[in-house]
């Protein structure tokens, strides 16, 4: 695989076939029943999931959540106790990372002080024993996508956090790798860098159609990267979908609550009634809570927050349940009496979405 | 400012600019005493200045072929000892520092042992046990005296350079396509070099000024400069050993300033994005 870095015309436009590439068909990065132990306990439980090629998938999860592992045991860090990891149809489990086709930009970059920015990213292409000519053209061109061209001969200590983050991204890029591994890529910058250069490495993703695994923790990143996310809790993937599905139709407890926010209610929870229901937990998110002054359950406010664009509104309802809603516009004030009217809500049974 | 103020600064400034003078002469004082007695012609009590100035001395010094060949010795032996001891104990420091295996703190903890006990009485084990391996009087036995003094240094100084290279470091460069070898080459030793050159300056240092072992295992046959010292203060004008007692700082010292740049600034943390 080649990357047109020196194409002009693919810095207009994402490649077409690279976000829409059918899992079917391309063989990117598969894992089959990935399963590690580390010290005892579980970390990683059966985890089987397809990544196209030319796809960014995330993996979503709290800390703890086995993400970090499992993106070790891609790279090659960490060898699975079962399971198998398939890159371009080659099984590399049990590869040294040294002679796996993957790249990975570490979350504190891990650029080495002692060599300047052209020397971190030409290593890889040294180690590989490329002719000098070769080298050193394709570091440039690669440090020109990262639009670090100027920090050529800089140490990595005296440039910027997004600047050494571009670096670690370019010494990856350098390698052309059939699998893309970014651990917690954002996690080290500022929020406003943060928004920035999410972009830019998605536009750059898009742009080379490269296979793509990304570690998270930060849900917006997630949504706001990725082709699909899979949410990982205790070792195991709960959901892998895009991210509107993932958002619109959650098919576990666990990723109704870790994306965005939404209201928990024991028992059956029906736009006009609640039952009780032994173990059925009822969820609404907070923007299909909807407050009318005549009209709905009657409910009376009891707290209001403002954030901004939205404003959070706590109610309970007359039946002694209390829901969060978000508002836009103009927002009741505490004690106001509201009728409250609800838009979808799902149903889960011990975690699972039963309706 | 209120003058009473003024009045304590002034005194508070009085105070440190004596406290700084007296340590001045107290750490300079003997340098300078030293210094000015090597070029004496005469200098006895109660003259508080010494009587003439002359180079006659040094000269003493640079003509007797005895000194000629204990420079010689210790040249040779500190050189040694810092190869022998890099060889010996760099390894040793990269497995206390990357690797987990059973005796692991005792022996780091066991490596001060050699420095906690009196040197004479270590000696004293050491001259029976070579006598035994007929070790007295050889350059082996010699060299294996001085790296004994350097053990510490070359391998807790190292140990804790090779820790202080963040593992990811080392993991990027595995993930870029190198094996364990050429990672340790190209990124562990580079980035652990500073505190390694530290560490062998140290047992340069330690070697050069080793006196006690080399007398009791390598006199007469091998003298080196501060074994040397020994008979000179007995047999010469005291104008001679302070001549030989510079030449014998000149190397530390050197050496002290040179490594003084590399132990302030550490590289280490340039460019590790520090959490």
């Amino acid at each position: 695989m080649t990357i047109p870095l020196n194409d002009p015309t693919a810095a207009a436009a994402p490649h077409p076939d690279a976000v829409q590439a059918d899992p079917m068909q391309a063989d990117g990065l598969r894992l089959d029943g990935l399963h590690k132990e580390l010290g005892g306990r579980t970390i990683v439980d059966d985890l089987s999931l397809h990544v196209a090629a030319g796809e960014l998938v995330c993996l979503l999860g709290p800390s703890g959540c086995g993400k970090t592992t499992t993106l070790r045991m891609i790279a090659g860090f960490l060898e699975p106790d079962r399971g198998a990891v398939v890159v371009s149809g080659r099984d590399v489990t049990h590869l040294p990372p040294e002679r796996r086709p993957s790249a990975m930009v570490f979350q504190n970059y891990a650029l080495w002080p002692h060599m300047t920015v052209a020397k971190n990213v030409a290593f890889p292409l040294k180690l590989a024993k490329r002719p000098r000519s070769e080298v050193n053209e394709r570091v440039d061109r690669v440090l020109q996508l990262v639009n670090l061209l100027h920090h050529k001969d800089s140490r990595p200590g005296r440039i910027s956090g997004g600047e050494q983050q571009r670096t670690a991204l370019a010494r990856a890029l350098v390698q052309e790798p059939a699998v893309l591994l970014l651990d917690e890529p954002l996690s080290n910058l500022d929020a406003k860098l943060r928004v920035r250069v999410r972009e830019d490495i998605r536009e750059i993703q898009q742009r080379l159609g490269i296979t793509t695994v990304m570690v998270t923790h930060d849900q917006d990143e997630a949504m706001a990267m990725s082709d699909r996310v899979a949410v990982m809790n205790d070792g195991r993937i709960e959901q892998v979908s895009a991210p509107r599905e993932l958002y619109s139709n959650p098919r576990t407890e666990f990723v109704a609550s870790f994306v965005g926010s939404v209201n928990k209610v024991p028992g059956r929870l029906t736009p006009s009634t609640l039952s009780a229901d032994d173990g059925l937990t009822s969820a609404v998110r907070p923007e299909s809570v909807r407050l009318d002054a005549d009209g709905g359950r009657p409910a009376r406010v009891t707290r209001v927050t403002p954030h901004g664009h939205f404003t959070e509104v706590r109610v309970s309802l007359d039946e002694g349940v209390d829901l969060v809603s978000y508002v836009t516009g103009a927002a009741p004030e505490v004690d106001d009496r509201v009728g409250v009217e609800l838009g979808e809500v799902w149903y889960f049974r011990e975690g699972e979405r039963v309706e | 400012m209120s003058p009473r103020r003024s009045v304590g600064s002034m005194v508070g400034k009085v105070g440190v600019s004596l406290f700084m003078l007296a340590l001045g002469v107290f750490i300079l004082g003997p340098l300078v005493w030293l210094a000015a007695r090597a070029f004496a012609t005469e200098w006895v009590y109660p003259h508080l200045w010494p009587e003439g100035f002359t180079l006659r001395w040094w000269k003493v010094v640079v003509n007797d072929p005895m000194m000629n060949i204990a420079l010689q010795n210790s040249v040779t032996f500190a050189v040694l000892t810092v190869l022998i001891s890099a060889v010996v104990c760099l390894p040793a420091a990269y497995a206390f520092s990357r690797y987990q295996f059973p005796g692991r703190r005792v022996m780091l903890v066991a490596l001060f042992a050699v420095n906690a006990f009196p040197k004479m009485g270590l000696f004293v084990a050491i001259a029976s046990l070579f006598y035994a391996l007929q070790l007295m009087q050889t350059i082996l036995g010699v060299l294996i005296v001085h790296v004994l003094g350097t053990v510490v240094f070359m391998t807790w100084i190292p140990a804790a350079a090779f820790s202080s290279v963040p593992r990811s470091l080392e993991e990027a460069a595995r993930d870029a396509g190198a094996r364990p070898l050429r990672v340790f080459w190209s990124v562990t030793l580079p980035m652990a070099l500073p505190a390694i050159l530290v560490a062998a300056i140290m047992s340069f240092i330690s070697s050069w000024d080793e006196a006690q072992g080399t007398y009791l295992v390598g006199a007469p046959d091998y003298m080196t400069m501060p074994t040397q010292m020994y008979s000179l203060v007995l047999n010469y004008p005291k104008q001679v050993s302070a001549v030989f007692s510079i030449l014998l700082t000149i190397p530390s010292v050197g050496l002290l300033l040179l490594v003084r740049k590399q132990i302030m600034g550490g590289q280490l943390a340039e460019g590790f994005q520090i959490k």
